[in-house]
């Protein structure tokens, strides 16, 4: 989408939510118990944990293949101005055409497929009929053919996207970083990171290489087949509902990071999740990873009894480095302050839906 | 924010170039790239060669000082190769490595010797023109400064010596951090005093 469109929040019952990642801030969550809490126990130390992405329980984030949630128009309205600021947020190298292409259909099916109220697609042929209602799109365009798109392939569709995607190439036996989009990331530059194998853009990530993950991730992932995609999650800490924390502008959201009090911690610590998702794409060959960011304020975390309990045990017994690395440090006191009175002591049930 | 410094002793970093010692490979062209003392390097690989006489022959060398000046020009120019060539700098040089590569085939080889710099930038514009990544031995040898791109301004400062350093292009205090791209040929700068304006710690000399 482009900056020119005009969000009208009462269209479609008022489901999509008009607010902002940035100044304001009026992002929240109209029922936190959709949030993707990502502990389903009490400690958390890195693993490779990939599950097979099938629809799961409806009402959640699992729902479908692609969640279009309350927060898709508002998130997509950040999203171009990002891309307005930083073209270089949106990088495919020339070989990625193709599997930019190949990822455009598979969340246009989805999407169509998922939410046919909201999306359509219609195909002669190679030539598509695409529709997308709560962004105000319509285009007919030839399929493979870039002319016929107001952008490239890749960039098209994930101006109509929710998560930062990275399209991987696979040669010489790894997986190359070749296009990505990072609009919603948490702290990594996408400009630097093009170009990189699958070790060297893992290699600021403490602990996990001297574990193997790395190794067993790579191993999993080059076996991955077209139709049976995979998920796993990650998660780190956000002060302020900030989408775009970008390496680009720390200096801007840096600071934010300095205005936790005991009083407003509640409202500003945000726990971040990445519901992160894996699909082979089938002519390319290429690899598509979704992460897709979920944003949850300790408040509304803490009306769930059981993610009060294991936050706060979980972020009491980080290790230092992942502290450290996940950039919350220097906050991590007054967090445990904050959740311990959140936690009466009592035990909690293994996995990570609620227990009511 | 707390920022670890590693070591520059510290096993190698996952995303750092490893480099072993060049190896003489059969070919149809050599095309040598080198500085600083990256021309002992060469000298070296020259040593263990079958026919050297024949490798030289075959190569191409292209050579410049070291960001410090150490010029060991002479001795590579004494070699007798079937091209040299002395740039005063890694700029200068680049042209003509790009002009080289318009005309090598398949099955030329590439030894890469001297600065992270110089290696870095000479493999960026061997993998543009799509040779194997095997078809490219890196060592490296003398200094260590180290080219950094600043993640947020994305200039480019060259020789960096101390960490933390000053961007050359927008001035923010940046601390090495320890990732490299390969496309960019540079390792990234991220601002130390972002989130405490002004709490800058001191810089200690970690690359000479």
């Amino acid at each position: 989408m482009s900056l020119d469109f005009k969000f009208v929040p009462d269209d479609f019952g008022g489901f999509f939510r008009d607010e902002t990642f940035r100044e304001t801030f009026t992002y929240t969550n109209s029922n936190p118990r959709r949030f993707p809490f990502p502990f389903d126990r009490d400690d958390y130390m890195y693993s490779v944990n990939m599950e097979p992405h099938v629809p799961g329980r409806p009402g959640t984030a699992f729902e479908h293949m692609l969640d279009v949630d309350e927060h898709y128009i508002a998130e997509m309205i950040d999203r171009a101005k990002v891309l307005a600021d930083d073209p270089l947020r949106c990088q495919s190298l020339p070989h990625m055409t193709l599997a930019g292409w190949d990822t455009l259909e598979l969340i246009m099916e989805a999407k169509a497929r998922d939410y046919p109220q909201w999306f359509s697609l219609t195909k002669d042929g190679n030539r598509w009929h695409w529709v997308n209602r709560p962004l105000g799109i319509e285009h007919s365009f030839t399929f493979l053919d870039e002319s016929t798109l107001p952008y490239p392939p890749f960039e098209y569709i994930m101006r109509q996207t929710q998560g930062d995607w990275t399209l991987q190439d696979e040669r010489d036996g790894t997986l190359w970083m070749d296009a990505g989009i990072a609009t919603s990331q948490a702290d990594w530059s996408v400009d630097f990171d093009v170009g990189m194998n699958f070790m060297e853009w893992h290699a600021p990530v403490p602990l996990a290489h001297e574990k193997g993950v790395f190794d067993r991730a790579l191993k999993f992932l080059l076996k991955l087949q077209h139709g049976a995609p995979v998920r796993r999650f990650n998660w780190t800490m956000t002060v302020n509902p900030l989408l775009d924390t970008a390496p680009e502008t720390y200096p801007r959201w840096g600071p934010m990071k300095a205005s936790i009090t005991p009083e407003n911690l509640g409202a500003k610590q945000h726990l971040r999740v990445e519901l992160q998702s894996l699909y082979r794409l089938p002519r390319s060959n290429a690899i598509a990873f979704d992460i897709r960011c979920y944003l949850c304020s300790f408040d509304q975390i803490v009306t769930v009894p059981k993610w009060a309990r294991r936050l706060h045990r979980v972020v009491r017994d980080l290790p230092e480095e992942l502290a450290t690395y996940k950039g919350f440090i220097r906050n991590r006191p007054a967090m445990v302050e904050w959740l311990s009175r959140h936690d009466d002591g009592a035990p909690t049930s293994p996995g990570w839906w609620p227990d009511d | 924010m707390k920022v670890e410094l590693t070591p520059t002793d510290a096993p190698s970093i996952k995303s750092r170039p490893v480099y072993a010692a060049l190896e003489p490979r059969p070919g149809k062209l050599h095309v040598i790239v080198a500085d600083c003392q990256g021309a002992e390097a060469v000298t070296d690989m020259l040593a263990k060669a079958n026919d050297r006489a024949e490798f030289l022959a075959a190569a191409h060398v292209m050579y410049c000082p070291g960001p410090a000046g150490v010029d060991l020009s002479a001795r590579l120019e004494a070699l007798g190769a079937a091209q040299f060539f002395r740039a005063p700098t890694i700029p200068a040089l680049l042209p003509r490595l790009v002009r080289v590569l318009s005309d090598a085939h398949m099955g030329t080889q590439f030894y890469l010797a001297g600065t992270e710099s110089l290696i870095g930038q000479a493999e960026r514009e061997i993998m543009n023109t799509g040779f194997p990544f095997a078809a490219i031995q890196k060592e490296q040898r003398g200094s260590t400064l180290r080219r950094v791109q600043c993640v947020h301004c994305k200039g480019i400062t060259e020789n960096v010596a101390t960490d933390p350093f000053k961007c050359s292009h927008c001035g923010l205090n940046l601390f090495v951090r320890d990732h490299y791209s390969r496309r960019i040929a540079a390792f990234q700068g991220v601002n130390i005093d972002a989130e405490d304006p002004g709490q800058v710690p001191e810089s200690v000399v970690r690359f000479k």
